[in-house]
């Protein structure tokens, strides 16, 4: 059974955790994931987004993110995984787990027929 | 069902296939005679049935090659799959995990657990939970849908993952059991099926256990099941229960499955506190006769694992029988506060009030309970107690 991709959105929670469990993202980086992260970055805050919409033809530009919303994404990761459960498990072990939260998507083109 | 799921890796195939073999049961059998093993047969057949199907899909060349490969890899020839036997209970469990995988919505979660592990049709569950039978059917999809799409695995959780995943599991029985608490029929069947789910479990990982405090959980509560209504389907509280009304073999059941828990020689998990709790219950002659100081102590470890105000309020009950209507009436006072939203409080306090001899109180605290109350059944019983203080 071939892999599957999952986009792993880093983000805030309103409810934050103390994080004293967490690693260092260097070590999450290594250790944890190797091969099974493909690629990630951190993301500057929501105040440099730029939302874009085409409306009539024409191209609508505002600034600020899609979703007013009181938490954000703080950066993605790419993982490549043999299932769900593996990529909970490097998920849960990423140092903004224990502050944020994070979302895991598979991804849409790795649907199997 | 679960072993086919596992080699085809297709949850639609592989109940397409159930059904197709266990129609051509219905066809041949009545001729050809019911064979040796009729479990084994349905299987071979649902295999064959799958692997024809498989074949007919040229397009998943790739896929009928893995099935193939699979099939060798799990070594044992259909025919001899015993349904009692340790692969097909291995199979069970598999599924009973994915099942109950966190990732998906709890709802999704019971209402799988019922079609695929209990066995039971979309328009059973469908009534038992009071939603029509398409809106059940989408959540099934819904559940299966995100199965494979977020690829859930059918398979054992890791070693270091099992106790939490098993909670999730043992959650989700426990679920079941309270969805079919004092209903009618619809409800009952949710009821014995939880049981039935609970016993599997405790078989399955015999080593767990909260599987079995779980499994003697459930037993005492639903040996109790004929003697909670009285013939006119008026609730009966436990106090008043005939108790020659329960189920005596079911009762020893949970005392077997309670002294299996014990033996595992851990220290007493929620659920097993919850059994030895319902056992003092069951094995008392009268509730007046009951152990309430072992009850109270029991609430009171409870409460250092789960503090919960509504466990809190069980507590003051027992301290009630335990010392005088007073002390409990005391106890329900600190917690209270916390319970402002839960519906049965006044209930409880009308019902120590009465215990109390504080008649005129009591009787305001009935009416005030009969607004609060959740169920027609509940409303019945509580003006009873009205006309009784009253007549």
């Amino acid at each position: 059974m071939h892999s599957m991709k999952y986009m792993m959105f880093v983000a805030t929670d309103p409810e934050p955790g103390d994080g004293k469990d967490a690693i260092d993202i260097e070590d999450w980086i290594s250790e944890v994931c190797g091969p099974k992260r493909l690629t990630g970055d951190r993301l500057r805050p929501v105040s440099d987004a730029t939302t874009i919409r085409v409306r009539s033809g024409e191209v609508l530009v505002t600034d600020g993110p899609f979703t007013e919303s009181k938490e954000w994404i703080l950066g993605f990761d790419i993982l490549d995984c043999d299932d769900l459960d593996e990529a909970i498990e490097i998920a849960s072990k990423h140092p903004v787990a224990h502050a944020g939260r994070i979302e895991l998507r598979p991804f849409w083109s790795d649907e199997e027929d | 069902m679960a072993s086919l799921i596992r080699i085809t890796d297709d949850w639609d195939l592989a109940e397409d296939c159930v059904q197709d073999a266990v129609e051509r049961a219905l066809v041949r059998w009545p001729g050809d005679g019911t064979p040796d093993n009729p479990a084994a047969w349905l299987t071979t057949t649902a295999h064959r049935r799958a692997l024809d199907v498989l074949r007919r899909r040229r397009t998943e060349a790739g896929k009928l090659a893995e099935l193939a490969e699979r099939a060798e890899r799990t070594a044992e020839p259909a025919a001899e799959l015993d349904p009692y036997g340790s692969a097909y209970g291995d199979d069970r469990l598999r599924l009973l995990f994915t099942c109950c995988h966190p990732a998906l919505p709890l709802a999704g979660r019971v209402a799988l657990t019922l079609k695929t592990v209990g066995g039971l049709s979309v328009r059973e569950i469908a009534r038992a939970f009071l939603v029509s039978e398409a809106t059940m059917g989408q959540r099934l999809l819904r559940a299966r849908n995100k199965i494979a799409h977020a690829r859930i695995r059918l398979v054992v959780p890791e070693p270091d993952r099992l106790a939490d995943r098993t909670a999730a599991v043992l959650a989700v029985v426990y679920l079941i059991f309270n969805s079919g608490y004092g209903g009618g029929p619809e409800a009952d069947r949710l009821a014995e099926e939880s049981v039935r789910l609970a016993r599997l479990v405790a078989r399955l990982l015999p080593e767990l256990d909260e599987a079995h405090g779980l499994l003697a959980l459930l037993l005492f509560q639903h040996a109790r099941r004929a003697a909670r209504t009285d013939p006119a389907g008026m609730l009966v509280p436990m106090a008043e229960q005939d108790r020659n009304g329960w189920d005596s073999a079911m009762i020893a059941e949970g005392l077997a499955s309670l002294a299996t828990a014990r033996g595992t020689g851990r220290p007493a998990g929620p659920y097993r506190l919850q059994a030895e709790i319902a056992a003092l219950h069951a094995t008392a002659p009268s509730a007046d006769a009951t152990d309430w100081a072992g009850v109270v102590a029991a609430y009171d470890h409870l409460l250092r694992l789960q503090p919960s105000p509504v466990i809190a309020l069980n507590r003051a009950v027992a301290l009630g029988y335990r010392d005088a209507p007073e002390a409990g009436l005391a106890a329900l006072a600190e917690v209270a506060d916390q319970l402002t939203d839960y519906h049965l409080v006044p209930a409880v306090r009308a019902g120590l009030l009465r215990l109390a001899g504080r008649d005129d109180e009591a009787l305001a605290a009935y009416h005030q309970a009969i607004e609060a109350a959740g169920s027609p059944a509940e409303r019945r019983l509580l003006q009873r107690r009205i006309d009784e203080l009253t007549g």
